[in-house]
């Protein structure tokens, strides 16, 4: 049931933001998404992706990248009781009490709300969760035209490291041609 | 238990595998010693690092818990890390990015050479130029120096491509690829450069020198080299003469083992080493081992440290190749008319964008932060390293209170900025922004320091036992058969990176100790 919940609410941001942001790069790979929850409820998942598209916010990135984030939160959460208890406390916190719950705060208010817990170990947790998560993900290099590793393709010997071609080449007694 | 039995006395224990102990490692077994080399970490390979940033940190990173305090930025940005080394088999020499510069004659008497600044607890080394002198020749050969033994240079990369351009449109004269302990052409056994870039990932192609690939199989080779990985040293022991006879350490199972031996040497980085004299205190010396002078952990140095990053209109993909690609030597000399004694180094260094994000401005979030990253493309970047002042506050010491999983104080690392660093790091973020608005830079950015890689000076050499812990070949003062041998034994920084003259002084130590046991001095 929650999964399916959380499958149905991403899937609808996901549509979101692909209409307001069409020629998006879409792409698959390592980070890819599963859609698969095992702690969090559809309300903490949905609060947590929009605080993450807030925290580091990218026109060009997937959703799925952002979603990524959401689920390594989530394992986080069922590998560690402490985690799991921050983030729902965190997220009740971050609602408030009665009127609008964060996710559905515009812009501004949502950057203001995050604005006023941003020394909490809460938003830490989910800054440093997303920092490593979504930089780590193929599908954000892909989107930062990032290459990524490059040993299997041979390093950049033959792939562009001296490419640059908008100012001089150094003299050879500064920079030697390759072996 | 491997090669050498636990009760076997005559052995010789090396507490740590980097530039300095697996070096001294190698250089002894060569003479016939045999060598229980206990290394903290584990086993890895070229085949088993990963092209990933945060994959390879949490791989080879230094990670068990410390605390800092002072005025450094670290203490703000990376409270519970403020050290960027390994713990691995190969120790730093695994994630360092191979610039191999020599210490200007001058830097060996900062002392004499500076005069008295108020607040620095300046001391020339014991040593001269001219006495390690042979010993750099050694180091550069083995480590396959370039621009050294008729080796050429590495090609520059795009990064290099920028700051050359941009040095020398505002007059800098030294400016190239550098003297780097990456192989431009086969040697040794190992590869030329790919250009991968990740040499903080450890070389995949094995290009870059690391003891895990080169002294330690060839001690192995001699069938004298004991390594036990995943071997924490917890505490050197010694006997009622003061003399130290073994070294208890956790083996992989964490199971309490004692190493018995004839000498003992610790290279465990500028942390650790200090940390475990400390953690050695007895009856007999309840101020820790070798520390009469109350100096072990004192005057811990960090080399003043920032990186200025451009914003280009041109794409530059500053990842690809080499991380420190080229060098500016021009600031490295003496030139007080700066307003700051010692000097500097500008080296290329570039990040991936996982590291990029997180290094950048550390803490930084938002879209004005996001706006800066998706510029990842054009960006070029460079390193400030630098002389930076030894201060007797500035120190290692151990926790109060909080224990690490054997049970023993973590250790609390101090460090307050000196004037003369902070002036420095501002002289040098100006000058590095000139480069790049010399060739046309949209924006620059200040990044402030990262993690320390370069850790100094903490168990320092000195000529009178009185001003630091050990004599001008590592030896300690106090204790004769217990010796030095990583960058703790720096008596000033330099402004050069460290591992050559750590590996020259390993070189060096190794003579020293092979001759005074032939002399039966030890």
């Amino acid at each position: 049931m929650k999964r399916r919940e959380f499958l149905r609410t991403s899937a609808l941001v996901v549509a979101g933001t692909a209409v307001t942001a069409s020629g998006l790069i879409n792409v698959a790979g390592a980070g890819e998404s599963t859609g698969r929850l095992s702690t969090l409820n559809p309300h903490e998942a949905s609060t947590l992706l929009a605080m993450a598209k807030r925290i580091f916010p990218h026109r060009g990135i997937d959703d799925s990248c952002y979603l990524k984030v959401v689920e390594v939160l989530d394992a986080n959460s069922k590998s560690d009781r402490a985690v799991a208890k921050m983030l729902t406390e965190g997220i009740v916190a971050l609602d408030g009490s009665g009127g609008t719950k964060f996710a559905d705060l515009k812009e501004n208010e949502q950057i203001a709300a995050l604005e006023a817990i941003q020394a909490t170990p809460f938003f830490q947790k989910v800054r440093s969760t997303e920092l490593e998560s979504l930089y780590s993900n193929p599908g954000t290099w892909k989107a930062f035209g990032y290459q990524g590793p490059a040993y299997a393709s041979g390093g950049y010997i033959h792939r562009g490291f001296n490419d640059l071609n908008w100012l001089p080449d150094p003299p050879e007694w500064a920079s030697p041609k390759p072996a | 238990m491997g090669r050498h039995a636990l009760n076997d006395d005559s052995v010789a224990v090396v507490i740590g595998s980097g530039a300095g102990g697996g070096t001294l490692a190698n250089q002894l077994c060569q003479k016939g010693f045999k060598v229980v080399l206990l290394e903290a970490g584990k086993q890895q390979s070229p085949a088993t690092f990963r092209n990933e940033e945060w994959w390879a940190f949490n791989q080879l990173a230094w990670l068990d818990k410390r605390t800092t305090s002072g005025t450094w930025q670290i203490a703000k940005d990376f409270p519970n890390l403020p050290t960027w080394i390994c713990k691995t088999v190969g120790g730093t020499t695994v994630h360092w990015a191979g610039a191999s510069l020599r210490i200007q004659e001058h830097e060996f008497t900062a002392k004499t050479h500076y005069s008295n600044i108020a607040g620095a607890n300046l001391l020339d080394w014991p040593l001269t130029l001219a006495e390690l002198e042979p010993y750099y020749a050694k180091a550069e050969f083995m480590m396959g120096v370039t621009r050294t033994n008729d080796i050429p240079g590495l090609p520059g990369n795009n990064n290099f491509k920028v700051m050359y351009n941009g040095a020398t449109r505002i007059g800098y004269k030294t400016v190239n690829t550098g003297r780097m302990a990456i192989n431009s052409q086969p040697r040794d056994g190992r590869s030329a450069c790919w250009q991968l870039g990740f040499c903080f990932q450890g070389c995949k192609s094995g290009a870059k020198w690391s003891t895990l690939y080169t002294e330690i199989p060839k001690a192995e080779a001699t069938g004298r080299l004991d390594l036990r990985p995943e071997s924490m040293a917890l505490q050197i022991q010694h006997n009622r003469t003061g003399k130290v006879i073994g070294v208890l350490y956790a083996d992989k199972d964490g199971q309490h083992q004692v190493q018995k031996a004839r000498i003992v040497c610790v290279a465990g980085n500028s942390i650790e080493t200090p940390r475990l004299l400390l953690n050695s205190a007895s009856s007999t010396f309840p101020h820790g081992l070798a520390n009469s002078s109350g100096q072990v952990g004192k005057n811990y140095m960090r080399h003043t440290t920032g990186s200025v990053f451009g914003i280009f209109k041109e794409p530059v993909h500053m990842y690809r190749g080499t991380v420190m690609a080229g060098i500016i030597g021009d600031e490295a000399a003496p030139n007080l008319k700066r307003g700051f004694a010692g000097g500097f180094e500008f080296e290329t260094i570039s990040l991936g964008l996982p590291f990029t994000a997180a290094f950048l401005k550390p803490g930084a979030w938002g879209r004005e932060y996001t706006d800066l990253l998706e510029q990842y493309p054009k960006m070029a970047g460079m390193w400030i390293v630098g002389e930076d002042m030894p201060q007797q506050t500035n120190a290692v010491t151990l926790h109060p209170t909080e224990k690490d999983a054997f049970g023993l104080p973590i250790p609390n690392v101090h460090y307050d900025d000196h004037a003369n660093d902070v002036a420095m790091r501002n002289y040098a973020y100006e000058r590095g922004a000139a480069i790049y608005d010399a060739v046309g830079a949209v924006k620059t950015i200040q990044t402030p320091p990262y993690p320390s890689t370069h850790n100094l000076g903490t168990c320092r050499q000195s000529e009178k036992s009185a001003d630091g812990v050990c004599n001008k070949w590592g030896q300690t003062h106090d204790i004769k058969n217990l010796f030095i041998s990583d960058g703790s034994q720096f008596t000033t920084s330099a402004a050069e990176n460290p591992t050559l003259t750590i590996v020259s002084l390993a070189i060096r130590q190794a003579d020293y100790i092979a001759d005074q046991s032939t002399r039966k001095n030890l």
